[in-house]
């Protein structure tokens, strides 16, 4: 429940009045409201500078310095004002979150000042509203990356003994940085890279003339050399990729990126050769190969940042790129085909088809003009001239676009991934808010059963189970309860209803005389189907065996002791006990009322099964589980 | 072709709409002009003046000030719209979905039928609700699940109001909500409230039928000290 409507609770209990005709099972009371003090005006001042407020306002959200008791620490009785020690400027940010429900960010402001301050009020930065929340989240993952270098800077003076061998190695192929070693190996395989390619280039250049013979190229001339050369390349290349995939941390994504790819194709036209060395048939396609090792030289992308980033471009432009090649096919076949009819006519055209007259369209249009096929005809002059026109448009516009789609697109991929990632964190805080909320009511609720129980029990126990909750929040649930109480139905959470779903489908097949359950086809299969859905409920481990036991009780009781089945709760008579002096009303609860008193011990567990919280039995005191918390000051 | 590239780039980064012709443009100027003077007109209705208003309701003028300043935050147009409405009494409802009920209870505030709900009428509505008589509390409730209007409640508008209050408890309920729960409901209901068996609900068979029973005269006494 957002604060800002807190204003309009006594209207939404109000509106409540149209249930109670239609309900009929008598309301629960209303929590009486202790003391009734006007509001006042409450003085703060900050550093000298003085903000007034409404004490509601601040009463708003009970989980923060402000609006706890804590703020009496601070009371300074001469004054009879609250001073604070603390930044007035950011102090502004804070009560307007009171005021409005929305935390904003200023952009001037440092991000660790602002969190410092935000710890010290005891808000939680989640709850800085959408507008400024992603400039938020920039700025501290900034802070983040600068602590972390600064981090880096330390550890690289003092030696990590804590990682394994293979984590160092793995660690020294990633950031050649870390240590001599890895340096030293990072420019060896580096020099070996460009030694390979340099010897692949030269190998082809005719090397002089042997007396007696051809012209040969120097990879025949010196081919033992080379061989040499070569050998001890793929060797280190080799050995570097075993070194890789010993020290990967998952060797079965190592395998699959592209940088393991191309090292492998690198090296593979080696081994093959060795292979098939004396068989003539196939040294045709071995030449082929050879091509292939020319992808050594995409092992420089791990030296080198730049061709990575260009080489992810590249693919982020792929649909640009294809768009492009798309409509200049189109042009090219559009102008082919005209300039081939242009010049049927004439006398030993050299455009002697439509696919001969591909190779003209794309050197016209390139404007490379080589020559080597020029039209005769006057048509064919007139449409080769537009055609290179053409040409220089069709092909001119797009490159400035597509180079400048390759910025836009690079930092909006950027700017979107972040967002993206923004937003799964923003909507499930949201939905955790909004569970919390709901998840507030039904812990209450334990709560008051839990205390009413215990005084029932007869123990002199601490009745204080947890906080107390404000007025306000005491309000709603009892809102809530009025229209549980109208309906007949309680409100339970997630994990409860999946097992009640469960056993009455449970219950569903032995007992043959339920009419109430058996001709609801369509809730049960949903209930099957959310089951099977779901993996893991039924062997829910933290449930005691009592539980379950005691489940079961109140379903079969549900199923054989009831005439009207909707309207019968059977844990609606233990909600009766809880309010003093109201009669049960209702059927069939003088038929469960009996039964029930048994389990009532086991109503402790509720706590255990749906919030963690095992230690104190109070889920909202101050246990350090981020969600309570952010129920309690998101509020919403 | 440098400078062609260079302009082009510089070009592409400035203008990020791609042109359109002289009617859009046109068009798009009324438009804005046309939203300006609605907004002039829909911003800040006043109440009427805090003795006025002490006067009509039964509320004192601290209550009335604190109800006007939560009333302001939310809507600072000083009107409330039923999306804003429904808005707000969602918040209080997070298991389920408010709308419905939420849209029934703002054609019960908004008594002139206008679309909007202003401060007066809702302080008029909160002050029968909270402080008027049994009576008037009787025949407000009656208003709200008549829903035509027309002064009979029959079968279907109780259908429908059951329905939205069912709509407000979610999926996770104990016991699962079943089909036909509210038509049952529906029809406890009406063999309550129908004196004449006639299949439909009059103001006098309403208000006779809502005295007789001790709960709903014990609960309509439930909110009597909200403020």
């Amino acid at each position: 429940m957002a604060a800002g409507v807190a204003a309009w609770l006594p209207f939404a209990r109000a509106a409540a009045i149209g249930w109670m005709p239609v309900a009929n099972c008598p309301m629960p009371l209303a929590p009486a409201d202790k003391n009734k003090r006007q509001d006042e005006l409450i003085v703060l001042n900050v550093s000298g500078r003085r903000f007034q407020t409404w004490r509601t306002t601040l009463e708003r959200y009970p989980d923060t310095l402000l609006g706890s008791t804590e703020k009496e620490f601070f009371f300074n009785e001469d004054t009879k004002e609250y001073f604070f020690d603390r930044d007035p400027e950011v102090f502004r940010c804070v009560l307007n979150f009171y005021r409005t429900g929305k935390l904003h960010y200023p952009r001037y402001e440092c991000i660790s000042a602002y969190d410092d301050e935000l710890a010290f009020y005891g808000i939680l930065p989640e709850i800085i509203g959408d507008c400024c929340y992603e400039e938020y989240k920039d700025r501290k993952r900034e802070n983040a990356e600068r602590l972390m270098d600064d981090n880096d800077s330390e550890n690289n003076q003092e030696s990590m003994p804590s990682l394994s061998f293979r984590q160092t190695m793995w660690r020294a192929f990633e950031n050649p940085h870390t240590s001599t070693l890895a340096l030293v190996f990072y420019y060896v395989t580096g020099f070996f890279i460009a030694v390979s390619v340099i010897t692949n280039v030269v190998e082809t250049v005719p090397c002089g003339t042997v007396p007696g013979s051809k012209e040969l190229p120097c990879g025949e001339r010196y081919s033992v050399a080379f061989f040499c050369l070569d050998t001890a390349c793929v060797m280190i290349f080799t050995v570097e990729y075993l070194l890789r995939l010993f020290a990967a941390p998952s060797r079965y994504r190592f395998i699959r990126s592209v940088m393991s790819i191309i090292d492998v194709v690198a090296i593979m036209p080696y081994y093959i050769g060795l292979v098939m060395t004396n068989n003539e048939d196939v040294s045709g396609a071995f030449v082929t190969l050879r091509v292939f090792r020319v992808f050594r030289i995409f092992k420089f992308s791990r030296h080198s940042q730049g061709l990575r980033i260009l080489g992810y471009t590249l693919k982020s432009c792929a649909s640009e790129l294809g768009f492009l090649l798309f409509s200049l096919t189109m042009a090219i076949i559009i102008f082919a085909t005209v300039m081939f009819y242009a010049e049927k006519g004439s006398s030993a055209s050299k455009f002697t088809s439509i696919p001969a007259s591909f190779w003209y369209t794309i050197v016209t249009m390139t404007t490379l003009g080589y020559g080597d096929m020029v039209p005769k005809t006057i048509a064919g002059k007139i449409f080769g001239s537009i055609c290179s026109l053409s040409g220089v448009l069709v092909i001119a516009l797009p490159v400035p676009v597509i180079v400048s789609n390759f910025s836009r697109i690079y930092h909006q991929n950027q700017r979107a991934d972040k967002r993206r990632a923004q937003k799964k964190a923003r909507l499930a805080r949201i939905r955790v808010a909004k569970t919390g909320s709901s998840n507030a009511y039904l812990h209450s609720k334990r709560n008051g059963l839990l205390t009413e129980a215990m005084e029932l029990m007869g123990t002199p126990e601490e009745g204080h189970v947890g906080k107390s909750t404000s007025l306000a929040e005491s309000q709603h649930h009892h809102l809530l309860h009025c229209l549980e109480k109208t309906t007949n139905h309680e409100f339970i959470d997630e994990q409860m209803f999946e097992q009640n779903c469960m056993e009455s489908s449970m219950q569903n097949y032995p007992s043959t005389r339920s009419p109430s359950l058996s001709s609801h086809p369509g809730l049960t299969t949903t209930c099957c189907s959310r089951r099977s859905k779901k993996t893991t409920h039924l062997p829910n481990s933290n449930l005691p065996a009592t539980r379950l036991r005691s489940m079961q009780e109140l379903s079969t009781i549900h199923i054989q002791g009831s005439e009207q089945p909707s309207l019968t709760t059977s844990r609606s008579s233990l909600n009766l006990k809880a309010d003093d002096g109201l009669r049960p009303n209702c059927k069939t609860s003088q038929i469960t009322t009996a039964i029930i008193s048994i389990p009532t011990p086991p109503a402790r567990s509720p706590e255990g099964e749906s919030r963690p919280p095992p230690a104190s039995p109070g889920p909202n005191t101050n246990i350090p589980s981020v969600a309570s918390n952010v129920v309690k000051v998101s509020a919403l | 072709m440098g400078a062609v590239m260079g302009t082009f780039s510089s070009l592409q980064t400035k203008q990020r709409r791609p042109s359109k012709d002289i009617a859009w443009w046109y068009y798009q100027f009324q438009r804005d002009k046309i939203e300006d003077e609605l907004e002039m007109t829909m911003v800040c209705h006043r109440p009427e003046g805090l003795e006025q208003l002490e006067a009509q309701t039964n509320f004192t003028k601290r209550e009335l000030q604190v109800l006007y300043r939560g009333f302001k935050n939310e809507c600072p147009s000083g009107v409330v719209n039923e999306e804003t409405f429904k808005q707000i009494y969602a918040q209080f409802f997070p298991h389920g979905d408010a709308s419905m009920y939420a849209h029934y209870l703002f054609h019960a505030f908004d008594t002139t039928q206008t679309g909007s709900v202003k401060f007066e009428d809702f302080v008029t509505a909160l002050s029968i609700l909270l402080r008027g008589t049994v009576h008037e509390k009787l025949r407000w409730t009656f208003n709200l699940y008549d829903i035509n209007k027309d002064g009979y409640i029959n079968k279907e508008e109780m259908m429908d109001i059951v329905k939205a209050i069912y709509d407000m408890m979610g999926k996770y309920t104990y016991p699962v909500l079943k089909e036909d729960t509210p038509r049952q409901h529906v029809d406890v209901f009406f063999q309550k409230m129908d004196k004449n068996k006639d299949g439909i609900v009059t103001l006098d068979e309403f208000l006779e039928s809502c005295q007789e029973d001790d709960n709903i005269m014990r609960s309509l006494q439930l909110f009597q000290n909200v403020m």
